[in-house]
């Protein structure tokens, strides 16, 4: 196999909130173009593991080293606030499970999109408009809706907003926090078969916690399982859906409802 | 020379829920098939035929032994590895389609050429003329082929299959449910594929099917666990 540097190399990081553990001693490595799901129950550490690791939230010990575009390998824990954020909006991207928490609600729809370009650096109006369209496009949001408001929107849209919001400056890892998380199934449906062809065609790493099984399975390569802040098995996606080694793996999977 | 290669691969499932009842399902399974070979698996109900097919895929886990694909041991390789294998190597037609729903069956089926980097209109071309060969009305194409009927949906599953000429190809039951003409097809699709040197490991309830395409079989029942004293 040819040689790829791991794009993100998460290494013995921890978070404990007092005596109790939020996530413990994970480590693992991710390759561009990957999409790794972390699955497990509420309270799992599922949530906590993923602001640690995109700098939401501070970890008590462990690295997260990525792979940056300017300076090569950097340990984001250690980085100064403004690289963070400046990381959190160029190369990183943060997908809420609550499209209202990472949209600005008073702000247009293209002023969404637009305000991203902006903090990159993009000053021409014109230019930032028409970027903002073609991806309110891409994301299936008719063009006659960019001066409106996400208030206006449903919760599907307003999902597909914060995804164009996010993805506009080119990002090559994307955290994501329950995407489709509180969505009716057939707008489910086309939320997922967007992530799939925006990771394919963008070539985007993506790191998914989800509580919902049958989405990882479409969505991630990889799946890390999570109980009680550890991290009690990872493989690929279908080895562990269909030949769960652990005991809460194998519990998680055989407490699915079938349809 | 061998494409796939099997060695003294041993399976057992854990029920850590069930009293950690520990089932032994396979012991010493080997088997090798060279390049333009069909090899098909026989044995009765619940010989282990779908286990081990799928544990060359990766998607189960040995407990010991090699499974070899080309210079890739499947049973110890890392995910990463394994997922390159099945992009580039390994195709596997299961019994069933797992489709996103809403994908129209164009792009389903041309899907594993897009992975690899094919352009849409060679990809979607080819991924045509697989539908048609295997008798999918074009006004369907534009559909999700999740509310098409068993037959229909296991031969987009073939089309999506053969999309990519795999040097490896796992064959779960990919005549059932078919009618003769559409058989017929399917048939045609593995001699060019063995005639173009695919390896290949096939299960097929249909002796004739079997008796036209497959070289040789492999029973599994010889890898049957003794019963544990």
């Amino acid at each position: 196999m040819t040689h790829v540097d791991p794009l993100l190399q998460v290494a013995g990081l921890s978070k404990f909130y007092g005596a109790r553990v939020g996530c413990a001693d994970v480590s693992f490595d991710l390759y561009p173009g990957e999409v790794m799901g972390i699955v497990g129950e509420s309270g799992s550490g599922k949530s906590t593991l993923l602001n640690c690791m995109a700098g939401h939230m501070p970890s008590d010990t462990g690295r997260v080293m990525f792979d940056t575009r300017a300076e090569g390998l950097r340990d984001t824990v250690t980085m100064s606030e403004p690289e963070r954020r400046m990381l959190g909006r160029t190369d990183w991207a943060f997908v809420h499970q609550h499209a209202r928490d990472g949209l600005r609600m008073n702000v247009s729809a293209g002023g969404n999109v637009g305000e991203r370009l902006m903090a990159v650096g993009a000053r021409h109006y014109g230019g930032i408009r028409s970027t903002a369209i073609d991806w309110l496009g891409r994301v299936e949001i008719a063009e006659d809706r960019v001066d409106d408001r996400p208030r206006q929107f449903s919760g599907g849209m307003q999902q597909r907003l914060q995804i164009a919001r996010n993805l506009v400056t080119g990002p090559r890892l994307v955290f994501m926090d329950e995407p489709t998380g509180g969505l009716d199934v057939s707008v489910q449906a086309r939320l997922l078969d967007l992530l799939r062809g925006l990771v394919r065609e963008m070539g985007l790493s993506a790191i998914i916690v989800t509580h919902d099984l049958a989405v990882v399975r479409l969505l991630a390569d990889r799946l890390m399982v999570m109980k009680d802040g550890h991290v009690v098995e990872t493989g690929l996606t279908d080895q562990v859906l269909d030949d769960p080694q652990h005991a809460y793996s194998q519990l998680l999977v055989s407490s699915v409802l079938q349809v | 020379m061998t494409m796939i290669r099997v060695e003294d691969v041993d399976k057992r499932f854990v029920l850590h829920n069930q009293n950690a009842a520990v089932i032994p399902v396979m012991a010493g399974a080997s088997l090798a098939v060279a390049p333009g070979e069909c090899v098909a698996l026989v044995g009765a109900s619940g010989a282990g035929k779908s286990t081990l097919m799928r544990m060359i895929y990766g998607n189960y886990t040995a407990q010991a032994g090699r499974i070899m694909i080309g210079d890739v041991d499947v049973a110890s390789a890392p995910p990463r590895d394994i997922l390159a294998l099945r992009r580039e190597t390994l195709g596997y037609v299961s019994q069933f389609l797992r489709v996103v729903p809403r994908v129209p069956t164009l792009d389903v089926v041309a899907e594993p050429l897009r992975v690899l980097g094919v352009d849409a209109a060679q990809a979607e071309a080819r991924a045509r003329d697989l539908l048609t060969m295997l008798n999918i009305p074009e006004r369907l194409w534009a559909l999700s082929p999740t509310t098409f009927s068993g037959g229909e949906q296991q031969r987009v599953n073939i089309a999506r299959g053969f999309a990519h000429d795999y040097p490896a190809l796992l064959l779960d039951e990919p005549t059932a449910s078919l009618d003769a003409t559409n058989r017929a097809v399917v048939l045609d699709l593995i001699d060019a594929a063995k005639a173009r040197g695919a390896a290949i490991v096939g299960i097929f309830h249909d002796d004739a099917a079997r008796a036209r395409v497959c070289d040789r079989e492999v029973d599994v029942s010889a890898f049957t666990p003794r019963a544990a004293s």
